[in-house]
């Protein structure tokens, strides 16, 4: 069905859930990574008895809580969109695909929400144990229902461990264990894991940084920013590893994503890896730097490796699936994949600097990298977008790789009903951000007040 | 390439009937639970005199409206992962309805958060209104929907929707979504009652003997008409004619239990309420899941719309392993947070507190 100017649900159901997807994904990192980062802080605080680690992890605990609902709420559109939006794609993949997402219901959400509800309300209600296990089993929480979203993606980059049922069309589960154990998830779930403790730690780095600039509880935010630097150099290190070796995995299993991650035309040897180009991405650019051999390192881990082009895949795919075009979007595939990874390698930086600051001792005076790391707040949030946009719009057409285009995945809804749901949800999204920014920042920036013994003896009558 | 076809139905296997117990059983749970919550948002505006009053009312449920809510996306996924063609046909089906209640939820679960992040009284209102139409409209759609399960909605054959918008709210749609909202409401009464104290529990003791008759009026004329539609010739649900009676006698008593002070013993009969009627809608819907109004032929069963045995089989051995953890911990939290919740002498603002 087409609306005015030939938009078709189709383009708009695709819209809806780029736009569901990448807001609630700013989100669901954050409170993965800032959860376990409170956590530990929580059990620094009840082990050494220290109050800088008491107070912080209160500080960042509310900070935690205000990005904690907005992913709650978007969670629910993530899920129902796949039957408003997507109905023919959830009947073929329900089988197999219908199951992670319920059990990520029964074993992360109940978990994650269950506990947090204990550790909001449960402070001088629930011993200090207690309390502080609740905040750890709700982190677990987090990322467990990381693993059951990320199998369930997994499938669709590379499906395993089914069949095409003859009768009905659906592709249905033969093996459970197979969907779990995918290769495809393994790589993927670690990538988004390290990037989701890095979006705490450096969001975490920055804060601390910005208050260590303007000389406000120096102590106290010093000792954080000294956590939060080992962690974001021990993540960024791990998202850098996984995604290197999710890489060599891409070439094999989707070696088209491979190619238009760099737009690259005709099959190479000792391929070479463009930082950026300036003109278009034909092949004939105005202006580019190459590496060379880089991206058969990066795609084969050889220096002479073969990488197989944009133009001989397309022939392939027409021989195996029939006519169509079969090669992504290119300078989205382009731009977001050398972007998400120059944002990864700024954060090593940031990390390395970081801590060679505080062995020097010097991470509180110097003005320049605590500026920095103000600066980079942002990055881990750009980053994680990126890579979500580049592993979605480079498995294009496919929605599920080899099995089910996009195309045929929508469902049969009114144009119409489609804008309204995409206008509706995009205003309200908008709307949540500015109110969640705000918000954020006016508590971010409000240094946490000393705590008096008082309040921890004695449960709060009303705490909303 | 992948065409989907839809099989003629055959009667259910004993695993497809265990599925379909299941998702009405997440379904029961989860109006159950968030009936109240629901409840206690409607009546926010109607108990209250002050702020004080409000932030007793939220923090009644405050520890465990997210767990509560938690059994809707479980029963989503487990519609999506036992009944694909359920779940895709509903969902897309109801489009405009399912991103009304989307859009209520949204902002209710946030206004439970933001609201006390700024001590502003016009800030506050907003979220308090908030509350209210986010826990009003689904309340209200919720009894729609299910309504319109069972007395059809435009499918033809393959499952393909051919009506639009106007076609779910029907008389009986709209009479079972009053139903359903006029039952939730007293449910988050008799929760009150129950979890609050001081004047926020009088009033919640007194309402009783208005909401009680009007949820009682209403649900007789659903239930009554549910019944009667229900000996047309083409349909074949179970229609057991005690459960009603027995829901409503129990309804009946709600406005007295709640007057002789029995707080307890009228939550525990709302809460019954509540599971008789979905129970109800559930069997007359058996072993159908989506009646069509286009044709008796059209309408979706359960036969047709599960998956593979072998997909059903692991997740009922997931759901069995991990089912009574779940309800352990959930458990759990209620016993913790047993102690009404009462007006503080003194009351710091909601913004100065750490979490």
């Amino acid at each position: 069905m087409a609306l005015l100017g030939g938009i078709t649900t189709l383009t708009l159901a695709r819209w809806q859930f780029g736009v569901t997807t990448v807001f609630h994904f700013l989100f669901v990192p954050l409170t993965i990574g800032l959860g376990f980062l409170v956590a530990c802080l929580q059990t620094a605080a009840y082990r050494t008895k220290d109050e800088h680690y008491d107070r912080m992890a209160r500080f960042f605990g509310k900070l935690f809580l205000i990005n904690f609902a907005i992913g709650v709420v978007t969670g629910i559109v993530q899920e129902f969109q796949f039957g408003m939006d997507w109905s023919s794609y959830s009947v073929f993949v329900g089988n197999i695909f219908g199951a992670p997402l319920a059990i990520e219901g029964l074993l992360a959400f109940f978990m994650e929400s269950t506990f947090l509800g204990i550790w909001i309300f449960g402070r001088g209600r629930v011993s200090k144990r207690v309390h502080l296990a609740s905040i750890w089993l709700a982190s677990l929480g987090t990322m467990l229902s990381a693993v059951f979203i990320l199998a369930a993606n997994a499938w669709m980059q590379h499906p395993v461990g089914f069949k095409i049922d003859r009768a009905t069309g659906q592709a249905v589960m033969t093996n459970f264990w197979a969907v779990i154990t995918n290769s495809t998830f393994f790589g993927a779930y670690f990538h988004v894991l390290f990037a989701a403790l890095l979006t705490g730690a450096v969001f975490m780095l920055a804060i601390a940084a910005w208050h260590i600039r303007r000389d406000q509880q120096k102590t106290t935010f010093t000792k954080v920013a000294r956590i939060a630097i080992v962690v974001t150099l021990l993540s960024a290190l791990g998202t850098c590893f996984m995604g290197d070796t999710q890489a060599r995995q891409m070439d094999v299993q989707q070696p088209m994503k491979m190619a238009a991650a760099e737009a690259l035309y005709n099959t190479s040897d000792g391929a070479s890896f463009s930082l950026l180009t300036i003109g278009d991405l034909t092949g004939n650019p105005i202006f580019q730097i190459r590496v060379p051999h880089l991206l058969s390192l990066i795609a084969d881990n050889s220096w002479n490796g073969q990488v197989k082009g944009i133009k001989q895949l397309q022939a392939a795919d027409v021989k195996k699936f029939g006519p169509g075009n079969y090669v992504p979007i290119l300078w989205i595939t382009y731009w977001s994949f050398r972007l998400m990874v120059g944002l990864g390698l700024l954060m090593i930086a940031l990390g390395g600097f970081g801590l060679w600051l505080v062995r020097k001792r010097r991470l509180d005076t110097s003005a320049w990298f605590l500026r920095f790391a103000s600066l980079m707040l942002l990055a881990p949030f750009l980053a994680n977008s990126l890579g979500w946009i580049f592993t979605e719009e480079g498995r294009q057409p496919w929605v599920v790789y080899g099995l089910l285009k996009t195309s045929q995945a929508v469902s049969n809804v009114s144009v119409g009903y489609v804008a309204t749901s995409l206008i509706g949800f995009t205003a309200i999204y908008t709307f949540l951000a500015v109110l969640e920014i705000g918000l954020m920042v006016k508590v971010a920036r409000k240094a946490p007040e000393e705590l008096s013994a008082r309040d921890d003896e004695r449960p709060l009558e009303l705490v909303y | 390439m992948p065409h989907l076809h839809v099989l003629a139905s055959t009667s259910p296997s004993g695993l497809q009937q265990l599925w379909f117990v299941l998702i009405a059983v997440l379904w029961l749970g989860y109006f159950f639970l968030e009936g109240f919550d629901f409840g206690v948002g409607i009546l926010l505006p109607f108990f209250s005199q002050d702020d004080t009053d409000r932030r007793v009312m939220i923090n009644t449920i405050g520890p465990v409206w997210d767990g509560n809510e938690v059994w809707l996306l479980t029963a989503g996924g487990a519609t999506f992962a036992a009944f694909p063609l359920w779940y895709a046909t509903v969902f897309s089906g109801f489009y405009l309805a399912l991103f009304v209640v989307l859009a209520a939820l949204i902002f209710r679960g946030m206004a439970f958060e933001m609201r006390g992040k700024k001590d502003d009284a016009s800030w506050r209102t907003w979220w308090d209104r908030a509350i209210f139409w986010g826990s009003a409209l689904p309340a209200l759609l919720w009894g729609v929907a299910f309504a319109d399960f069972l007395h059809g909605v435009p499918i033809a054959a393959g499952a393909t929707w051919t009506g639009n918008f106007f076609d779910l709210v029907k008389p009986y749609a709209l009479l079972g979504g009053l139903t359903t909202l006029s039952l939730f409401t007293l449910h988050g009464a008799t929760f009150l009652g129950l979890k609050a104290d001081g004047d926020v529990r009088e009033r919640a003791r007194r309402s009783g003997l208005i909401l009680a008759p009007t949820a009682s009026v209403l649900m007789l004329g659903f239930l009554t008409w549910t019944y009667v539609s229900a000996h047309t010739t083409h349909h074949n649900g179970l229609v057991p004619p005690f459960l009603p009676i027995l829901g409503l006698i129990v309804l009946a008593g709600v406005g007295w239990l709640m007057r002789e002070h029995l707080e307890g013993w009228a939550f525990v009969a709302t809460a019954l309420v509540i599971v008789i009627l979905f129970v109800t809608l559930f069997l007359n819907l058996y072993p159908r899941v989506l009646v069509s109004s286009v044709s008796p032929h059209f309408s979706l069963t359960l036969s047709q719309a599960a998956s593979q045995p072998y997909t059903l089989k692991v997740m009922s051995w997931v759901a069995l392993i991990f089912t009574p953890f779940v309800l352990l911990y959930q458990s759990w939290t209620y016993w913790i947070f047993r102690k009404r919740v009462s007006r503080p002498d003194t009351l710091p603002a909601p913004s100065e507190i750490g979490s």
